[in-house]
């Protein structure tokens, strides 16, 4: 399997490291280089030593929302009858986003190990990876891995000769950016229209078919092994305190060496966006960059000196989301910027809720309408209120997801919406054109 | 209707997947494989699917609709889908699909009157890094340029 | 749920449940809390956000429809940031809609126009082009304006959750999201209206009421639909002494708002062209009109004559008219031949109940009773309103269902048991649950004309055997067809189940099959649909609406008004007496009532007062279990009576009984003459079941 860009030396390589490596999809490949250690180390161990090895890492959530993996374990009820299943979230949709592909493509066994060894930690029997349909050739290529690891005794009954039972099976998804919400994403797995659920109850508590589940990423079950085998303090250390370890972020944009890269938490952004993004497209200069996928407030070039760790961003105002990581140069349009976003959350809002059905697209017309020479002064304002009046007010974080980004963008870059409005010659009148 | 036995055998297995009494959980997959083979959603499929998941055909009707990737009509041999979402769009992915629409004289969900090709304009399909990226039915190709993409559809037959 | 929970709404200290939602506690305080899709009793969406408050320590404003009180919370509904999301809530929900109000049917009774003025928009900032979307026709009765709708799913939840049919879904996804009907471009479903009553705009309309009048311009009356025994109560709409709508938005009767389409629609049968209007009379052969006075002085001298009589009264007239019709009837023709059609075995199930803990149940039983058994009949089809509290009661209380029916039934797919079996084996297919049914804590029984007779008293005797408290409801058809038996419209028995003085006369069809009868007396009934009538030289009077098969053998016919142009008492199906209204005067026509009375006059008899309040109390005196409280009653609510309990001395055969097993679309003749009712059953899906 090919690498999609050559990797970085300045990389910490902990869940990329058989990237690269002939076969490294195979079993017998992952069994050469340590797999399977951590699963066998944590069947002579309780749960709560598992729980507390994870919550030890400080590992955080790879999926958008950042929330502590082993808190998030620690609420599966313990003692209640009835099945426990396990979720991964391949749902990958988040513009930006490129990297639990390339986990399940290189490097599969390492995801199906963390799941185990959650599976273990919370008493799971049954699990489902929910793969975006966008992805066929990735969920053909995990199906012949999950079937290796079936005629290998690495999934179904008695794994690896340890008793521990386990199924894991592969979902399709069928395009939709909104089933990788995790309660959507549950929704859609019984075969239902991804529109999220009320919560609480939390899928811990009521998760897929209605049974406490363990619902990750990707890349968060991709990390535990590494978890187990080095201690939770080995891979805390490797990132700054509360902030654990490595991620993978998405480099995309005007740099010169786009790709996916593994970093230790609390890296500089310029720092990794020059050094392993090798600097700016055609020598240009940065104008903004969006940190973490398209649902993150935008940073200028001058707020981008920041350790990128969850509460660096969080005090810049903004997120590591999803670590889908788009630089701009001095030459983008942000106008433009606003309404490809915007034009994404109207098309992919489930429709449940009025703020985000309705606000979406009124905000996409008005962009519309201002990027077609069509706007007027007050419409600048408004596009911010608008977004504004989503904000905290949506059914799920889907309405924050498109408002964030937009009020960012308006306030950050207002003159050039001004400049576009300049363009309309009726724009000083009352009697704006509509169209 | 009927299915080959490969797609029988697909959907006897996926109807293992779920807890007694929840195979309605094989909607989904069974309406993306159903797509593939059928060629869209048609009445009869969601008819069919309905009737072996015990719901009804309003029931199958409020998912298709749901998803983008499930078709009621047929596509293009060939259906390319070009991401114009702002990592491919920084990296040339409208000019792309511009390019594409002229060269195939087709629109946003339009269809070749010969039905070779069809067009369609994509959210982020998980190419960012590899911008601009699309696929031709389920292949993807990354760092696509204009005369790439040219290569590309000539090269399909 | 004794634990109360402390907080404060808006600086006012309020108690309750635990477990309540703050919408509900906020109610209880007297503060209203916007709601468009939270609907009591039905699930949860959390999605139109109107609904949202501050909770102090929140992060972001909460929706009130799906929080619960806590100790100690601090709640505001109207702080600035409160007041400012609704009103940015409503301009997002106006962007969409096309503002029609002036031609909307729901104009003066909107949702949103009421939350808009309250809440205030104010000036839309909405620049951009709307969409036009024409209307669809759903059905004869539905309509659908797909830019009106809010998308607040409360008729899909009515729908699927309320009737448990489904018919109503959602499909695309996003600002395209819309209402879809089940078969792609028409609805199969059981028109019930439910999910137009619902609807908190103008989306949904009814094909009855479009653009007939508004709101404003018409009288609402209050009284019972004449349909079938569930006795739900309507309110209807009135215009021009034309009934132009029937709804119970008030939710005021035991029926809460459900009505089914008869009750929503069937009223149209009211204003049909073929309703008599004038009396008719047999002259060279031929029924032709002649005057009230003409016609009647006829009734009279033939009545006078005496004779061999006659008497069939109907499960449609009123409790007073009953009564006073087997009064007259034994008084004055000094006969006991006087019956009525008889669609349940009301009488057995009194008499084996006599001396037994078991009970009967009543309509709250249907939604609260723990498990209910329902034997031998299609409750969705024919005892509609019995079959939603039923349902509701699955919903709300997950009680447990259980069906011996020879047919497949909507009960099935909620049921913990449910058995096929046919109408003589019901016992075994009852008896192969009897496990299950023994785990339940008690037992509302349902049955339909099968368990009749002996059949009666063997499923009381199963249920005394299950050791769990056990109440039954015995089903009959139509909307007074209770009351009949009640007041005794029977040979052998009279008001109150009292055996008659003298011998028991001739049954119904002991009546059609006599030969020698000189005088047959038909009130509000069509026996000669089914029936042959031996006697050829009888005179015949009839009573009826319709110039039916039975009064087309009538000497002389006697226009009748309809239970929506009378006052006086119905029974329904589970002994609740309940107050008809009249809604629209009669033309031409006059209460069976009055014309029982005329021909009392004219022959010099004395029945008392005739009016229906003075009938009534008569009723309330003489027969027993109907000593119910009058206020209730005349402020229209529903009071329950309690007939016999001690042994009735019936001679009656049980194969008389038999119910006419309608469905949703039908209730014996009254509904061939309504037009919707024939449009539904002609649409695609008619023969829906
Ligand atoms: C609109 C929306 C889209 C999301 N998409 C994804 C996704 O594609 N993949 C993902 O892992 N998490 C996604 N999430 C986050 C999930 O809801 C969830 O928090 C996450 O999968 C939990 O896993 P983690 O704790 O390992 O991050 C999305 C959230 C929202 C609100
Ligand atoms: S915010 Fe509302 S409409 Fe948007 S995706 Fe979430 S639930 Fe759907
Ligand atoms: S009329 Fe009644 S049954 Fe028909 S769609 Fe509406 S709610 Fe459902
Ligand atoms: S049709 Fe009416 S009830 Fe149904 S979702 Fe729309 S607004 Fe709500
Ligand atoms: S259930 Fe019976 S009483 Fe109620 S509306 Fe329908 S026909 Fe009338
Ligand atoms: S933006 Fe085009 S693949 Fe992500
Ligand atoms: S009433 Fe609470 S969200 Fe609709």
């Amino acid at each position: 399997m090919k690498l999609y860009n050559p990797p970085s030396p300045l990389e910490t390589k902990v869940i990329s490291k058989r990237f690269g490596v002939e076969n490294s999809w195979r079993l017998d490949t992952y069994l050469a280089t340590g797999g399977f250690e951590a699963f066998k180390k944590v069947m002579e161990w309780t749960p709560d030593q598992i729980i507390d090895e994870v919550k030890a890492s400080s590992l955080r959530g790879r999926g958008g929302a950042g929330f502590p993996t082993g808190l998030k374990w620690s609420f599966v009820p313990k003692n209640v009858e009835g099945p426990k299943y396990i979720v991964v979230n391949a749902d990958e949709s988040e513009p930006g986003t490129c990297k639990d592909r390339l986990l399940m493509e290189h490097d599969p066994y390492q995801m199906i190990e963390g799941i185990l060894i959650a599976a273990k930690a919370v008493g799971a029997t049954k699990g489902w990876v929910y793969i975006r349909g966008e992805y066929r050739y990735l969920i053909d290529h995990f199906d012949s891995v999950l079937k290796e690891a079936y005629q290998r005794g690495y999934l179904g009954k008695n794994i690896a000769g340890t008793g521990f039972d386990f199924d894991l099976y592969s979902q399709t998804g069928a395009g939709a950016y909104e089933c990788g919400e995790e309660s959507a994403l549950l929704e859609s797995l019984e075969g239902k229209r991804g529109v999220p659920r009320i919560r609480p109850p939390f899928p811990a508590v009521s998760g897929a078919f209605q049974a406490p589940t363990v619902l990750n990423n990707v890349e968060t079950f991709s990390t535990v092994p590494e978890i187990i085998r080095g201690g939770g303090k080995w891979y805390a250390d490797l990132g700054t305190p509360k902030n654990g370890g490595t991620r993978m972020v998405c480099l995309a944009g005007h740099v010169n060496k786009p790709g996916v890269y593994e970093v230790p938490l609390g890296m500089n952004m310029m720092y990794f966006i020059n050094e392993i993004g090798g600097g700016m497209w055609k020598g240009k200069k940065m104008k903004a960059t969006i940190p973490g996928g398209s649902s993150c407030p935008i940073l200028r070039a001058d707020e981008c000196d920041i350790p990128m760790d969850y509460d660096s961003m969080a005090k810049a105002g903004t997120m590591l989301g999803s670590g889908g990581m788009m630089v701009m140069d001095e030459d983008t349009d942000m106008v433009k910027i606003a309404l490809r976003i915007m034009r994404f959350y109207k098309h992919e809002s489930c429709g449940w809720c009025i703020p985000c059905r309705e606000g979406t697209t009124w905000l996409q017309k008005m962009l519309s309408r201002i990027v077609d020479g069509n706007g007027a002064m007050r419409d600048v304002d408004m596009v911010g209120e608008l977004a504004k009046s989503m904000l905290g007010r949506t059914f799920c974080p889907l309405g924050d997801a498109a408002a964030m980004p937009t009020i960012s963008i308006v306030e950050k870059f207002r003159p050039e919406f001004e400049a576009y409005v300049a363009r309309n010659p009726f724009a000083s009148s009352e009697l704006v054109q509509v169209g | 209707m009927t299915f080959s036995p490969e797609l029988e055998a697909r959907f006897a297995d996926l109807l293992t997947h779920y807890p007694p009494g929840r195979q309605r959980g094989a909607l989904i997959p069974m309406l993306m494989y159903a797509q593939d083979e059928v060629g869209a959603v048609t009445p009869d499929l969601m008819a069919e699917l309905a009737k072996r998941l015990d719901i009804s055909v309003l029931q199958v009707d409020e998912v298709v609709g749901y998803y983008s990737m499930l078709h009621k009509k047929p596509q293009g041999k060939y259906h390319i889908q070009i991401c114009t979402n702002v990592a491919c769009m920084l990296r040339g992915g409208a000019e792309l699909y511009e390019h594409a629409c002229k060269k195939l004289g087709v629109g946003h969900k339009q269809t070749q009157a010969s039905g070779k090709f069809s067009l369609e304009e994509v959210e982020c399909i998980g190419a960012c890094s590899w911008a601009p990226a699309i696929q031709v039915n389920y292949d993807f190709h990354h760092e696509v340029t204009v005369s790439q993409l040219d290569q590309v559809l000539e090269g399909l037959q | 749920m004794a634990n109360m929970v402390k907080l404060t709404i808006n600086d006012t200290a309020v108690e309750a449940p635990a477990g309540t939602l703050l919408i509900d506690a906020a109610k209880l305080a007297g503060i209203e809390i916007p709601a468009f899709c939270y609907y009591e009793g039905m699930s949860l969406q959390a999605a139109c956000r109107m609904c949202l408050v501050e909770i102090e320590k929140a992060p972001k404003l909460m929706a009130a429809c799906v929080v619960p009180v806590g100790e100690g919370m601090v709640v505001r509904t109207e702080s600035p940031a409160v007041v400012k999301a609704r009103k940015t809530t409503l301009e997002f929900l106006l962007t969409n809609h096309p503002l029609d109000c002036p031609v909307c049917d729901k104009g003066g009774e909107c949702e949103l126009q009421d939350m808009v003025f309250k809440y205030g928009a104010g000036e839309s900032r909405f620049t951009e082009v709307k969409q036009h979307v024409p209307e669809k026709q759903w059905s004869p009765v539905v309509f659908y304006d797909g830019p009106r709708c809010i998308l607040c799913y409360r008729c899909v939840r009515v729908c699927n959750e309320g009737m448990g049919v489904g018919a109503l879904g959602i499909v695309n996804r996003g600002v395209a999201a819309e209402i879809a009907p089940s078969h792609g471009d028409h609805l199969e479903c059981d028109e019930c209206g439910l999910c137009i009553d619902i609807c908190p705009v103008g989306a949904l309309t009814s094909g009855a009421y479009r653009y007939k009048t508004r709101p404003w311009e018409m009288e609402h009356v209050g009284t019972v639909c004449t349909h079938c025994s569930n006795g739900c109560k309507t309110t209807l709409g009135v215009r021009n002494n034309e009934i132009v709508r029937g709804n119970n938005r008030d939710r005021s009767g035991l029926n809460g708002e459900f009505l089914c389409v008869k009750g929503r629609y069937a009223f149209d049968f009211n204003h049909h062209p073929e309703r008599l209007q004038a009396p008719l009379m047999r002259i060279n052969g031929k029924l032709e009109e002649v005057s009230w006075a003409r016609a009647l002085q006829a009734v009279v001298e033939k009545f006078k004559a005496g004779g061999k009589a006659g008497v069939v009264g109907s499960t449609r007239i009123s409790n007073e008219e009953a009564f006073l019709l087997q009064k007259f009837a034994r008084t004055a023709l000094k006969t006991n031949n006087i019956d009525h059609h008889r669609s349940g075995d009301v009488v057995t199930l009194l008499d084996s109940l006599s001396g037994k803990t078991a009970t009967l149940g009543n309509v709250d039983d249907c939604y609260n009773s723990k498990a209910v058994l329902i034997v031998g009949a299609d409750i969705s089809q024919q005892q509609p309103f019995l079959a939603n509290q039923i349902r509701a009661n699955y919903r709300h209380h997950k009680a447990g269902i259980y069906v011996a029916t020879s047919g497949a039934v909507r009960e099935d797919k909620i049921a913990k048991g449910s058995v096929r079996t046919t109408d003589s084996e019901w016992l075994a297919g009852v008896e192969s649950m009897r496990e299950k049914l023994k785990g339940e804590s008690e037992l509302l029984v349902l049955f339909g004309d099968s368990v009749k007779g002996e059949g009666v008293r063997k499923l009381v005797a199963f249920g005394e055997s299950l050791g769990i408290p056990v109440k039954y409801i015995c089903l009959v058809d139509y909307a007074n067809s209770r009351g009949a038996m009640d007041m005794g419209l029977l040979p052998d028995l009279g008001p109150g189940y009292h055996a008659v003085e003298g011998a028991p006369g001739m049954t119904l069809p002991q009546m059609m099959a006599a030969t020698d009868l000189d005088l047959l007396w038909i009130v509000g009934a069509n026996p000669l649909a089914r029936h042959t009538l031996a006697s050829s030289n009888a005179f015949v009077v009839v009573q009826d609406l319709f110039l039916t098969e039975t009064a087309q053998r009538a000497d002389v016919v006697l226009p009748a008004a309809s239970a929506y142009e009378k006052n006086g008492t119905v029974t329904n199906v589970t002994g609740q007496v309940q107050r008809l209204k009249r809604g629209v005067e009669t033309v031409g026509a006059k209460t069976d009532l009055a014309i029982i009375g005329l021909i009392a006059r004219g022959m010099g008899v004395n029945l008392g007062k005739v009016d229906a309040d003075a009938v009534f109390a008569e009723i309330q005196k003489t027969v027993r279990g109907y000593n119910v409280s009058l206020p209730v009653i005349v402020t229209g609510g529903a009071a329950q009576t309690m007939p016999v309990n001690g042994r009735v001395a019936s001679t009656v055969l049980p194969e008389l009984i038999q119910s006419s097993r309608d469905t949703l679309f039908t209730t014996g003749t009254l509904t061939r003459y309504s037009k919707i009712l024939n449009e539904v059953m002609e649409a695609p899906g008619g023969l829906y079941r």
